[in-house]
């Protein structure tokens, strides 16, 4: 039996070196590496790693180009499926998806697609222009809202079948979380740009600073004669932990600081306008991938000491291992099973510290999750000059509210039939983190695929081209 | 890209422009705002609509220069562009018919409490006008404020027009009787006016403008305590009972980027 080779380092940029900077901290493979981690892949007759994928990526037809040297056709092979690949492969949970499924992962490390992913389309985008593509419009229009990962997917889908696409977005820039949320040293926003544009050459149209529930309802767009309608409108809303001080200067929801520092370059205040406040401690309220970034922001930032504060332990964290495992590098602190009961400021308002409770892991209950306790006297205090509230996001409500027919569960996230994606609204669709609830990038654009397929069998019987 | 097709200064540091956005024009009522950014470095923020013409398709903003970003805004002339404008934000003003209203208004804001007494005075409501400023140079739109009110009043801080401070309110609110109150300007002022006619209870309507990013419900730095619960003033206001707002840690929270407002001031000036 031969020894299965490991898989191909990708380099980084060295922790303390990277904390004082916003550049990439993974550096991404350069062709020599590709080419060896690529001839690893064995090509299987029938590939299991196709299966753990959202975007049905033709994974092992593009590896196989990658190996035969031919990088831009590797990422236009890519493309046929996923509008996103240098997004993709930088934040996709590959460990959970395609790579948990590679053959090689039985009997060593399987192979780094997510990586290959990444570096056939930093290739494409480096050394190839974007050209704008001749479609021919055979369909209907689509209004598609919000421009992040489920909105961009279901437009670029439906786009290729010939559908008329509009995309509103609220904000200045189009891309969603990847522009406010993801901070640059793990997604540049230069590249999501570039998928943007690539989105954009497919013919569709993106209108910027355009709210929809405020600028126009749905029944407007109906009436403006759109066919159809996808809201992507995202989980945008910040939860808090609703305890006293929490709105304490220096307390800063994880979406206001991330939207701050990436979305509004805050971290180049004053050659940008948008300040952003950072003292010396800070603490990170949550552990899972949002909390991770802000807490790496924050030391990137100034901050002396930057804490993770959880009320479970370390196996319990919902972050991405990798992500974790990037926040312990950098010399990030983690504070488990503990949990904040209300934050001090001094007389000015300004936050001081914030007053914990130590916790325990009860025996797991029927959901098999084990809810933590608090331990009776064990409270203590942290001093703290900021603090980030990162325990999760609700739907925005801004649509749901200016909707009348669109049923929504007590969270507020809209109610879709799962097998189409489509709302109690005919005509309507929706997917991403505004059904699911806060999720990852890949399953918003998985929905997103799913949803595209149905609006365009939608569209053809509407129009009668269907019998 | 929404441009500026009037421009016109209303006080020394006041102006007032019309700007281009038909789609924005449609839809706004008053109490709402829109999230402005005028440059591809610069921030976000709110100012209050004071006007739209649905058949030009233009807003109306007035604003004062106090800041990097207004000073910014305040340069730019007819014919020039803001880079983004979104809105219109927030939930309109309830402007049915209450009865007998009391206006307060002061600074730059009395341009969108004109707006809401506008809509006010055609839904049937006999309306009581104070109109105030820190001094007379700088109180604005005076003529059009009294056309749109049954019984209208100026003060000044130093009492250059008009009353003087904003303790005649009392005696107004002692003389007459309102079924409600409006007021639109700066944050200490609702303070005031909240505070009066809470000890009369008048249903009080604020319209506050906190600190904000976004402008829907994304960041949450526009959180604003209301009856001892968190509210978002882009999302659940801006409008809210003046009665249940903390508005001393209003106050405290909309100083917290102060220090580097200077520094934004000090860097830009010494250009």
């Amino acid at each position: 039996m031969t020894a299965i080779k490991s898989q191909v380092d990708m380099p980084r940029q060295e922790p303390n070196e990277r904390i004082k900077n916003f550049d990439e901290v993974a550096i991404g493979y350069n062709a020599e590496m590709a080419l060896e981690e690529a001839s690893r892949c064995l090509n299987c007759p029938k590939p299991q790693c196709v299966k753990g994928c959202p975007v049905e990526v033709p994974i092992p037809e593009f590896i196989k180009l990658i190996k035969e040297g031919n990088y831009i056709s590797a990422a236009k092979k890519i493309k046929e499926k996923n509008s996103l690949p240098a997004v993709c492969g930088r934040v996709c949970p590959q460990e959970d998806q395609c790579q948990k499924n590679c053959v090689l992962g039985i009997r060593g490390d399987p192979i780094a697609i997510g990586r290959l992913e990444r570096f056939a389309s930093d290739w494409e985008r480096k050394y190839s222009k974007i050209e704008k593509q001749e479609i021919q419009f055979k369909g209907g229009r689509v209004a598609v809202i919000g421009s992040g990962p489920a909105g961009l997917t279901v437009a670029a889908d439906l786009a290729k079948l010939g559908h008329k696409v509009t995309i509103f977005e609220s904000l200045h820039a189009a891309g969603g979380v990847l522009m406010y949320g993801i901070p640059e040293f793990r997604l540049p926003k230069e590249i999501v740009q570039y998928e943007v544009e690539y989105v954009n050459s497919l013919g569709v149209e993106i209108k910027l600073d355009s709210t929809i529930g405020r600028l126009a309802t749905i029944q407007e767009l109906f009436d403006d004669g759109y066919d159809a309608i996808f809201i992507g409108s995202g989980a945008g809303l910040p939860n808090f932990l609703i305890i006293p001080g929490e709105n304490l200067k220096g307390v800063y929801s994880a979406n206001e600081f991330l939207i701050r520092t990436n979305l509004m370059k805050a971290y180049k205040f004053p050659e940008y306008d948008t300040p952003i406040r950072v003292g010396k401690r800070v603490g990170v309220i949550g552990a899972g991938n949002v909390a991770m970034d802000s807490a790496r922001c924050a030391l990137r930032l100034g901050a002396e000491q930057s804490n993770i504060i959880y009320r479970r332990g370390r196996d319990e964290m919902p972050a991405r291992i990798e992500e974790v495992e990037n926040a312990e590098e950098e010399g990030i602190h983690f504070e488990f099973l503990t949990n904040p009961i209300r934050f001090i400021g001094n007389s000015r308002g300004f936050l001081e510290k914030v007053e914990c409770i130590h916790m325990k892991l009860s025996e797991p209950d029927s959901s098999g999750r084990r809810r933590p306790e608090p331990i009776p006297g064990s409270e203590f205090t942290i001093e703290l000059d900021t603090a980030i509230i990162a325990i999760g996001q609700s739907p925005n409500p801004i649509i749901q509210q200016t909707t009348q027919g669109l049923e929504t569960t007590r969270h507020g996230t809209i109610i879709v039939n799962e097998d189409s994606m489509e709302t109690k609204i005919p005509g309507v669709f929706a997917g991403g983190d505004v059904v699911s609830g806060a999720a990852t990038v890949i399953s918003a654009m998985g929905a997103g695929k799913l949803a595209a397929k149905s609006m365009h069998q939608y569209i053809l019987s509407k129009k009668g081209i269907l019998q | 890209m929404y441009e500026i097709v009037h421009k016109e200064a209303l006080s020394p540091n006041i102006k007032l422009i019309e700007v281009k956005a038909p789609a924005v024009a449609k839809k706004t009522k008053p109490g709402q705002f829109v999230i402005i950014r005028i440059h591809e470095k610069g921030e976000r923020f709110p100012i209050t609509i004071s006007n739209s013409n649905k058949d030009e398709g233009t807003i109306q903003l007035i604003f004062a220069e106090v800041g990097k970003s207004s000073i910014l805004l305040g340069k730019l002339n007819e014919g020039e562009s803001i880079l983004n404008l979104a809105g219109p934000l927030g939930n309109a003003t309830d402007t049915k018919d209450y009865g007998n209203i009391l206006c307060v208004g002061g600074g730059v804001m009395v341009g969108a409490l004109l707006f809401q007494m506008k809509v006010l005075k055609g839904s049937g409501n006999n309306i009581t006008t104070i109109i105030g400023a820190r001094s007379k140079d700088r109180l604005i739109l005076i003529d059009e404020a009294r056309k749109y009110s049954d019984d209208f009043y100026v003060a000044t801080d130093d009492g250059s027009e008009g009353r003087q401070g904003i303790e005649f309110l009392k005696e107004i609110l002692q003389q007459k009787r309102f079924d409600h109150v409006f007021t639109m300007g700066p944050t200490s002022m609702q303070k005031i006016v909240s505070e009066y006619t809470k000890s009369y209870n008048i249903p009080t309507t604020v319209n506050l403008f906190p600190i904000m990013v976004d402008g829907t419900g994304m960041c949450g730095a526009c959180r604003v305590t209301v009856g001892n619960t968190t509210r978002f003033a882009c999302v659940h206001g801006p409008d809210f009972d003046g009665h249940q707002v903390d508005f001393d840690e209003l106050i405290s929270r909309m100083r917290f980027y102060n220090p580097n407002e200077k520094i934004a001031m000090v860097l830009y000036e010494g250009v």
